[in-house]
């Protein structure tokens, strides 16, 4: 399926965010929001993902 | 006897400098952790952005950061509504591992100047969320109460316009903020150019300065830091002191009693 990943069209295979993860093998401190919703860690493995979904991964930058 | 170096409490945490300071526009990353630790400032601002494939600049980042051991204040930085801002600060909250939150929820992209309405919101949402608020706010009172009266301990009334340098611009709306609100920690926040503005701040019994693009995009940050701590310094003693009252005419300060060539028709 088809998701917007950063606002970019992205295909994959995985059916949780859990799964997302491993596929894009991301690494280091994150963090994401799943159709403009912050959803923790602990709940990555219990969230599927549809498709069209719209995801935000997020790291740590320079801020003022 | 009270002294410049006096600890204080910002929020919950007993911090000794009075300067909080930015992570951003830093000619390298060197130069930033060499300014960082110049300003012996002990909180120090950061972001989140998308991350992008394969990118590790943003853990690079993080770890110089870490080294530095500071209380690290994460900020919304780009938001233009309270839900944005709300998940931006969630997000943060996870990845830097703290409940503080320099909030930002800009009205105009011209001034970048914050939305009042869902600054407000956003704040009661995230204070309900068990979030320490740090608002960014202009120097309106009503504007301050408001986010006073949704929870927020810490108000910070900006000076002037973000990257301005113009330092504080309506010095009666800032004295008048101080004076209205005696229990709220108040950081000035944005427009501060040069390190006489954050004097300035300190003299008027603000509790703190946060400022980034004047370290940063001087000539010499590090040089410039270390101008900033001894500012901020010296505008707090100034505060504790106690200023003299202001005149309107003249009074000599040398004691005219015994003055050489002095006569009674003078």
């Amino acid at each position: 399926m088809i998701l917007l990943i950063n606002d970019k069209p992205t295909e994959t295979k995985a059916q949780t965010l859990a799964g997302l993860v491993v596929e894009l093998n991301i690494e280091g401190a994150f963090a994401l929001a799943l159709n403009q919703n912050f959803v923790p860690k602990s709940q990555y493995a219990n969230t599927l993902i549809n498709e069209n979904d719209r995801i935000e991964i997020v790291a740590p930058m320079q801020g003022g | 006897m009270t002294t410049n170096n006096q600890a204080w409490l910002l929020a919950d945490k007993q911090i000794n400098s009075r300067l909080l300071i930015g992570s951003a526009l830093y000619p390298s990353p060197d130069i930033m952790r060499q300014a960082i630790q110049a300003s012996a400032s002990q909180v120090v601002t950061v972001s989140i952005r998308r991350q992008n494939s394969g990118d590790q600049s943003g853990q690079a980042f993080w770890q110089i950061i870490q080294s530095l051991g500071c209380h690290i204040l994460p900020n919304t930085a780009g938001c233009r509504n309270a839900q944005e801002a709300i998940t931006t600060a969630q997000m943060a909250r996870e990845i830097f591992g703290t409940h503080w939150i320099k909030l930002e929820v800009i009205g105009d992209d011209y001034t970048l100047q914050p939305d009042p309405f869902d600054l407000v919101k956003a704040a009661q949402v995230l204070i309900e969320d068990g979030f320490e608020v740090f608002p960014y706010a202009s120097d309106d009172l009503v504007l301050c109460q408001r986010l006073v009266d949704v929870g927020c301990r810490i108000v910070m009334p900006w000076a002037s316009p973000i990257g301005s340098g113009k330092g504080i611009m309506n010095p009666y709306n800032m004295e008048l903020i101080r004076q209205r609100l005696p229990n709220t920690t108040l950081i000035v926040d944005a427009g501060i150019g040069k390190p006489s503005h954050a004097t300035q701040a300190l003299e008027m019994g603000f509790d703190g300065v946060l400022l980034n693009s004047a370290v940063a995009l001087a000539d010499d940050p590090v040089k410039m830091a270390t101008a900033f701590k001894h500012a901020i310094e010296a505008g707090r003693f100034g505060y504790e002191a106690g200023t003299m009252p202001q005149r309107d005419f003249a009074s000599a300060s040398t004691p005219v009693l015994g003055t050489p060539f002095w006569h009674q028709n003078h």
